[in-house]
């Protein structure tokens, strides 16, 4: 694990390589090519050395393919959705792309409803697009949209630490009270809980915990947690 | 880009739903204020100020110029905002947004129209040299309520600052730089803060003081006071929303006075612990 900066040379050469966030292959006319780093922050590989990532914290979020995502749905245009995924630009959702959907029978979007989705196009030259269903199998597993509780918007290293099963805040918060979550990776986290006074202690948890508000550390945090009132 | 929307349906609803129940996303009281961290830099008059994560740097100089004609015994205050995508990506350069012409009208009344400099005082010889007080404000991030952070840079930095002292002799000026004679603090009448307040449209619901940036976007109407410990009051400013009734008017006005005394306290003795652990140099 090393600091890199933006364009510096990465040493990733596997038969099978994958590379991640921040990553980024230069191909010349005599056929080699090279990896160069496009983010500055901490570079981490796999065990076997064939998957490369960069480690870097963020707030303006650029759309990648497969992410889940929260977004606000802004317009209608023809048989389209137009949402706001917190990114340079709108992205479109297909009306179909929903489970069960039909011509006939469409879901019941407003503007201004909340949704969790999939980015299913993510190219430089294009808008981004979504998508509310595993394309194969037309479910929906979990996706689709949110109603109700509350929407906590955060630095995105700190919702790729919820969505990390060994992260501590998520298992401790599910420890006092039950609640219901949706992790965007574009720094936005829906909660939901029975009582408002529990939805707020869960936003300041995670306002509290993440690096660009308090970085809060376990101890600190469960102790935060203990003066909340709930 | 258009800009952003504004937030969703489960955003408003629970925020109207909680401030009913007189709870506050934040967790703070409906009358509590984010309390505000100044920082100041190593030159006078250089200050940070942040509120929550809000942060408004306030920046002032002065130069010598000659005064225009029409007033020629008084000093000139200039008062230079910039509200650039840094903020907040609601702001667009070339194009002022509403607020931004609210913070940059307010910044104008409370910390120049209110009289808050002795502008006389900055008088070096009459018709031919006054003092040119510039205060520059850059919004750093917009976290809700800019302009009372503002505010609070602004006046500030005008408390922290020194102006180099001036020896007239006859017809001749001579400014001495700071290293040989101690640099003399502007002479101030007061000291004005600016406290807002926001309403929401359910009657029921009690206004909140410093709003966050949600709790801005939903609200009905913004009640922006400034006055200072001495209850004076200096600027009120509401700009359309719901209507309000004098007796209310009146109570924000006295739960603005305990918080402006508040704020002057914390103001003093941050500027008190710079001043002392700051060694001017004297030759």
């Amino acid at each position: 694990m090393s600091t890199i900066l933006p364009g510096e040379a990465v040493p990733a050469q596997h038969v099978n390589l994958k590379l991640g966030p921040g990553l980024l292959q230069l191909s010349s006319a005599d056929g080699k090519s090279s990896i160069i780093s496009t983010r500055a922050g901490e570079l981490n590989h796999s065990a076997n050395r064939s998957r490369w990532w960069i480690e870097s914290n963020a707030r303006r979020y650029v759309p990648a393919s497969q992410e889940s995502v929260i977004g606000v749905v802004i317009a209608r245009s023809g048989e389209n959705w137009r949402v706001d995924i917190g990114a340079a630009h709108m992205a479109t959702l297909d009306g179909l792309a929903f489970e069960g959907a039909t011509k006939r029978n469409r879901p019941n979007l407003k503007v201004g409803s909340l949704l969790y989705a999939r980015v299913s196009l993510a190219h430089k030259d294009m808008e981004p697009e979504l998508e509310c269903f595993d394309a194969q199998t037309r479910k929906a597993e979990g996706f689709g949209e949110l109603k109700g509780g509350f929407v906590v918007h955060c630095s995105l290293k700190m919702c790729r630490h919820l969505l990390d099963p060994k992260h501590f805040l998520l298992p401790m918060l599910g420890a006092q009270f039950p609640l219901e979550t949706a992790t965007g990776l574009n720094g936005r986290v829906w909660i939901n809980a029975k009582e408002a006074k529990t939805i707020i202690a869960v936003s300041r948890c995670i306002e509290a915990v993440d690096s660009d508000g308090g970085g809060m550390d376990e101890a600190s945090a469960k102790h935060f947690l203990g003066t909340l009132d709930i | 880009m258009p800009r952003p929307p504004s937030p969703s349906i489960p955003e408003k609803e629970f925020l109207y739903a909680s401030l009913k129940q007189s709870l506050r996303v934040d967790g703070r009281n409906p009358l509590e204020m984010r309390s505000p961290t100044l920082t100041f830099g190593s030159e006078l008059g250089w200050v940070e100020c942040g509120m929550g994560k809000t942060r408004v740097m306030a920046q002032v100089d002065a130069r010598m110029v000659k005064p225009p004609p029409e007033r020629p015994l008084e000093g000139i205050i200039t008062i230079h905002s910039e509200l650039s995508p840094m903020a907040s990506n609601e702001y667009e350069v070339g194009r002022p947004s509403d607020e931004e012409v609210t913070i940059t009208r307010m910044l104008d009344k409370v910390l120049r129209r209110s009289d808050v400099v002795d502008k006389e005082s900055l008088c070096v010889l009459a018709g031919q040299r006054v003092w040119h007080i510039r205060l520059t404000i850059h919004c750093l991030a917009d976290a809700g309520n800019m302009l009372d952070c503002a505010c609070l840079a602004g006046i500030v930095a005008l408390k922290h600052f020194r102006r180099p002292e001036v020896e007239v002799v006859g017809d001749e000026v001579t400014v001495h730089h700071p290293l040989e004679r101690a640099p003399m603090p502007l002479s101030m009448h007061h000291t004005p803060f600016c406290l807002t307040f926001a309403y929401f449209p359910d009657p029921s619901t009690l206004p909140v003081l410093d709003p966050s940036h949600l709790e801005q976007r939903l609200s009905t109407g913004l009640l922006s006071v400034a006055l200072n410990a001495q209850r004076e009051l200096c600027v009120v400013q509401k700009a359309g929303g719901i209507p309000l009734t004098p007796e209310e008017i009146l109570r924000i006005v006295n739960i603005a006075v305990e918080k402006a005394k508040e704020l002057d306290k914390i103001v003093e003795t941050r500027l008190r612990e710079d001043w002392a652990g700051r060694t001017v140099e004297v030759r």
